[in-house]
């Protein structure tokens, strides 16, 4: 602890030259972070789904359709505690750029299967009784401004009306929250009932299945047991744990996880070479000074550890900087309610990463100047002056 | 008198290329504790090589060194390092003062190697400073000082941790002569009041008149011991 006056004198002699160098590590820990908080964000669809639940969709794609006739015949699969059934409703509010993540259910079986919604009693009644009801989640109720109580017209850009109109109306009688923080609020549910009897096409058809099995220990099974079931009709499933549909579907708009990780190792590669190159000349420039402390006494592994902790109080400095920005730019992001994002949080695994990738950049970037300090000769050192 | 260091048989040889270059090959020499020995020569003399191998910054290739009755040429590099801690105060030429510390961080730097406490550091900080009267200079940086002024600090710097040697290679070689005189009084109250035993290194007759002694070295040997009235 003697040597941290030293070793922070040492760090702050160039104003100019420690800012620049903080400026571009700082910005590596802005893009680390925030990036890595979208990734968990759009993970944690995945990392979120219940492992005991699967999902059900027609073989050839999971656009087509399947018969409602179905959800009863899965119901008697053994090892199920819950089947419901959705159909992609394509709505748009007002504006077909408004696009609403919307599903008819079936409100009866729905908040069984998918129990991580969160809304009052009061609220789940009222849905029940009325067939017109919609529930919403407070991500997309704050983004629309919706409240319970209002009455809204919804498109859809795929199904009319038999009447010929593709608006809907509906009570918003429900906004629901997510038992965990990331869970997706920023769909919109509504009566599968309201919805069959007033479209135009398609009756008595779905979009997919959710079932809840007993056991995750037994998914196989009853994946097995619902697919064979369907085999060779003219509606075959093809049935997956909810888990592998989220990344499947995640993975359609390209692999996220190479995409963010190349952008993030090639801001650390660069701020790598800076700082490393930075460090060199830094410790190069103070020679003479090292042979001067080596002189009076200081050991060369004691002077060897205030290089590398001056590596390491610049990449820890920074990198903490670059968090408190991220934090920022978190919640602005998670403000601008515009955008249809889950909620992005600087979760503690991440800011352990990163303290984590500090120290590594540290220890890196220091150890070359730092080996360099430890073999200097004073009277080398000293002769350089 | 005691003697404080003792040279026995000292040879100092290194290679360049295929090239044997000897600095030194037998050299006896006994400096007493209390002693303020200058050395004087001509540039290639061997002066600083001399010098270096006192301080134990270089360590001889022949022959033994011993500084109150310890054997020092045989130390490792960090055991000389801890002897250097404890027994030797340094003067350079050019000050070698660290320019991002104020003079009392400077001079303080040394006593970082022991065991001292914050307030006991400040003390003999504030006690050194005085010495040189440089106190009311403590927060001023190098570069707000002038020549003397940085010596005084370096002065200041070598004695704070009480060391029975101080080694100073050409210290006024960078100033005029009247700061130069006030540097080499304050080494000779240093070494009068505070028996500190002083070798300095200098290229200057007038410097070398406030030592006790001085020697003239050439190619590696002692020609000549004059004593100083």
């Amino acid at each position: 602890m003697k040597d941290f006056f030293l070793v922070f004198k040492n760090l702050t002699r160039k104003p100019l030259r420690l800012f620049l160098t903080m400026f571009a590590t700082f910005v590596a820990f802005l893009i680390y972070g925030t990036l890595t908080t979208f990734q968990v964000a759009i993970d944690s669809g995945v990392e979120l789904s219940a492992d005991d639940r699967l999902i059900a969709v027609n073989k050839i794609n999971f656009t087509q359709p399947l018969p409602i006739s179905y959800v009863n015949r899965v119901k008697g699969v053994e090892n199920i505690t819950g089947v419901t059934h959705l159909n992609w409703f394509g709505g748009y509010y007002q504006d077909p750029q408004n696009v609403i993540v919307m599903f008819a259910v079936d409100e009866g079986s729905f908040l069984d299967v998918y129990n991580e919604l969160i809304m009052t009693d009061e609220e789940i009644s009222n849905w029940m009784q009325n067939r017109q009801g919609l529930i919403a989640g407070e991500a997309i109720a704050a983004r629309l401004g919706w409240s319970v109580g209002d009455r809204v017209p919804v498109n859809s850009n795929i199904f009319t009306q038999s009447n010929g109109s593709s608006a809907w109306e509906f009570d918003i009688v429900g906004i629901y929250s997510g038992e965990d923080a990331q869970t997706d609020t920023n769909s919109v549910y509504f009566h599968y009932d309201y919805f069959n009897e007033t479209q135009s096409f398609g009756q008595d058809y779905i979009g997919f299945m959710g079932i809840r099995t007993a056991d995750p220990q037994l998914n196989e099974s009853v994946i097995k047991a619902v697919d064979d079931m369907f085999a060779n009709t003219p509606f075959e499933t093809e049935t997956v744990p909810e888990k592998a549909f989220n990344q499947a579907f995640i993975e359609q708009i390209g692999n996220l996880s190479l995409i963010l990780g190349s952008v993030v190792f090639a801001a650390f590669f660069i701020i790598l070479v800076i700082v490393g190159n930075s460090m060199v000349l830094a410790i190069r420039e103070r020679t003479g000074e090292i042979g001067v402390l080596k002189t009076l006494g200081f050991k060369s592994e004691r002077i060897f550890m205030m290089v590398l902790a001056e590596s390491l109080l610049l990449a820890l400095m920074s990198g903490a900087l670059g968090l408190l920005a991220t934090s920022a730019v978190v919640d602005l992001i998670n403000g601008i309610t515009a955008i249809q994002l889950p909620v992005l949080i600087l979760k503690q695994e991440i800011i352990l990463e990163a303290i984590a990738i500090m120290v590594a950049l540290g220890l890196i970037t220091g150890i070359i100047p730092a080996v360099n300090a430890l073999r200097l000769n004073i009277i080398t050192a000293l002769s350089r002056q | 008198m005691t003697a404080l260091f003792d040279l026995k048989d000292v040879a100092k040889s290194f290679v360049k290329g295929k090239e044997k270059i000897t600095i030194f090959e037998k050299l006896n020499m006994t400096i007493e504790d209390g002693d303020f020995v200058a050395i004087m020569g001509p540039s290639g003399s061997g002066k600083t090589t001399l010098l270096n191998m006192l301080g134990g910054v270089d360590q001889p290739t022949g022959g033994e060194v011993w500084f109150d009755a310890e054997r020092v040429d045989s130390l490792s590099e960090g055991q000389l390092a801890k002897w250097r801690a404890n027994n030797v105060g340094f003067i350079f030429q050019f000050y070698n003062l660290m320019p991002m510390l104020n003079a009392a961080r400077n001079v303080e730097l040394p006593l970082l190697l022991t065991k001292l406490n914050g307030k006991q550091r400040k003390k003999n900080v504030e006690t050194a400073l005085s010495l040189v009267e440089l106190a009311d200079r403590a927060k001023h940086m190098p570069n707000e000082m002038s020549g003397g002024q940085q010596q005084r600090v370096a002065i200041a710097r070598a004695i704070v941790s009480d060391p029975k040697l101080l080694l100073c290679d050409e210290p006024t070689g960078d100033l005029d002569r009247a700061t130069a005189d006030e540097i080499l009084k304050t080494l000779q109250l240093l070494n009068r009041e505070f028996n500190k035993t002083i070798v300095m290194v200098t290229h200057d007759p007038a410097a070398a008149k406030y030592a006790k002694r001085t020697i003239h070295l050439d190619k590696g040997e002692f020609v000549e011991e004059e004593l100083v009235a």
